[in-house]
């Protein structure tokens, strides 16, 4: 080994070793990286009333508040671009405090810069070992888009009666499904399914506006809530017609899934319950 | 005499893996003192599919006391003294949701080994383990989709429940030993295979808590190790 590959190795070697135990400390989204240490003085100032010193969502507010401010130490996350389960990604909670959270007390943060956002994601990350431990799942891949049709929101309106989302959401989307009332987090405070038929043209739901937002909501579902993922069994396009259907239970929403709907009538087609077994290899259309 | 020593020696080659193993047991038998809660009958009349399999309402399995003051579901197992087993079981270890209820209503499983959740109902479920050394997590299990697999890596007792029928309360005890037992309807229990030893025995009710005794194993005797827990009576 000569002089200068040695040096490199050397220098390689230390990089390595101080690199690694501050990379916890570091959050990075897009072109930003954020800092634990800058993030700590933001958190002290933005944060600590509600989610608390120790981070555990249980800041001198927090008494006032439902639901309840997240707690930090237990790395459990609601919206995530990642699998049931695992850590989010830091954009997902770049995000998140930029969003804020519809329908609870946290609002979206537009008096921070976006420096200021990466660097509490940052120190966020330091209340709980699981981020020395444990890495981010890796992002759910969603398809493209496909074209918002009646047969899509056909489809999805039979999904949203064979996953039996109608047993928390109810068959209108208003949240007041059978099993609705029993409902509680996991920190066995009662919580309510989401009621898709209120709010008025800007409603929206919890983790984002986009129809890509709604795809992640049940596909990666909502961690630390009743809300389940159903990653294992809605296949990717038939996911994107659940999308369609459920933006059509947003009955004061102005959107596209609307415009179709209303166009064709306003009324969803329902299989008579007791269609034959082999409707759908006709449909198809292909032989085996 | 060449030929008894070489006998012997095979003795020994024969007899060393069970040595290894383990020949002693530690057996017993779990009971209570007191009067146990009355378990609440469950009300399925909203899942009319889930009912109709239950002519008699089956009732909650918080506490489930037997003949002769027993109690049944109650895990035993080596909480120390044992070296802990890095190797998970090959065989997966089975959690049926049938008729909104699990069966088993208490699951023990080794770190690491594979817990495949089953569903058999005409319903949706959603498994929702609420783990926390574990990581948490939450599916949605439709009916007639394949059984969904999964694994914890660290020990915990791990409450389940299904969101969707709020009656459905389970647990998965993830230990890190294979040296485990659930208490069965007579409250008996069996740890076998045990390597001469000291051992520390712990037995968990989901209720109760847990108790632990000491017991030291020579040779393959059976040692007997009987657990009671004082009844809440509400």
């Amino acid at each position: 080994m000569n002089a200068v590959s040695k040096r490199f190795v050397l220098s390689l070697g230390l990089a390595v070793s101080v690199a690694v135990p501050s990379f916890a400390q570091q959050a990075h989204a897009g072109n930003l990286t954020g800092h634990a240490a800058d993030g700590k003085k933001l958190y002290r100032r933005y944060c600590i009333g509600c989610h608390g010193p120790l981070g555990d969502g249980n800041g001198e507010n927090a008494q006032w508040i439902d639901p309840k401010p997240r707690d930090f130490t237990a790395a459990t996350f609601k919206c995530r671009s990642t699998p049931t389960g695992t850590l989010p990604t830091d954009q997902d909670l770049y995000n998140s405090v930029g969003r804020g959270f519809t329908n609870s007390n946290m609002p979206h943060w537009d008096a921070l810069t976006n420096q200021n956002r990466i660097d509490l994601v940052a120190f966020i990350k330091s209340f709980s070992p699981r981020w020395t431990t444990e890495k981010p799942g890796d992002p759910i891949p969603i398809p493209p888009e496909p074209a918002i049709t009646m047969q899509s929101i056909t489809h999805g309106a039979e999904l949203f009666q064979k996953m039996e989302c109608w047993k928390c959401h109810g068959q209108q989307g208003r949240g007041d499904g059978p099993s609705a009332s029993t409902l509680t987090d996991s920190k066995d405070n009662p919580i309510r399914p989401y009621n898709f038929a209120a709010g008025a043209d800007d409603s929206r739901f919890k983790c984002g506006v986009t129809n890509q937002d709604v795809y992640k909501i049940f596909i990666t579902g909502v961690d630390g809530t009743p809300m389940p993922s159903f990653a294992d069994v809605i296949q990717p396009n038939d996911a994107w017609d659940l999308v369609h259907f459920l933006r059509t239970l947003q009955t004061n929403r102005h959107s596209k899934e609307n415009d179709v709907l209303k166009a064709a009538g306003g009324k969803i087609p329902t299989k008579a319950p007791d269609a034959p077994a082999n409707t759908d290899n006709k449909g198809s259309g292909g032989g085996n | 005499m060449p030929a008894k020593q070489l006998f012997l020696v095979a003795l020994a080659i024969m007899v060393s893996p069970a040595l290894l193993l383990g020949a002693g047991t530690v057996s017993g038998k779990v009971t209570y003192t007191g009067t146990p809660a009355k378990q609440k009958t469950i009300d399925m009349s909203k899942e009319p599919s889930c009912a109709k399999q239950h002519p008699t309402p089956i009732t909650t399995e918080t506490v489930v006391p037997g003949a002769r003051s027993s109690l049944e579901n109650v895990v035993v197992y080596i909480s120390a003294g044992a070296p802990d087993e890095p190797n998970a079981p090959a065989q997966a270890v089975t959690f049926t949701q049938k008729g909104c209820q699990y069966i088993p209503h208490v699951l023990a499983m080794h770190t690491s080994q594979e817990l495949k959740v089953v569903n058999d109902d005409q319903t949706s479920h959603n498994i929702h383990p609420l783990a926390k050394i574990n990581r948490e997590w939450n599916k949605s299990q439709p009916p007639g989709t394949p059984p969904l697999s999964a694994k914890f890596d660290k020990e915990e007792l791990i409450a389940v429940k299904c969101n969707v029928h709020p009656w459905m309360h389970g647990y998965f005890a993830v230990l890190k030993t294979t040296h485990y037992a659930i208490s069965g309807d007579d409250g008996g229990f069996m740890l076998p295979d045990l390597p001469p030893g000291k051992y520390t025995i712990t037995a968990w009710q989901e209720d109760y808590g847990t108790q632990t005794q000491d017991v030291t194993i020579s040779g393959n005797e059976t040692k007997t190790v009987d657990f009671t827990f004082k009844a809440k009576p509400y």
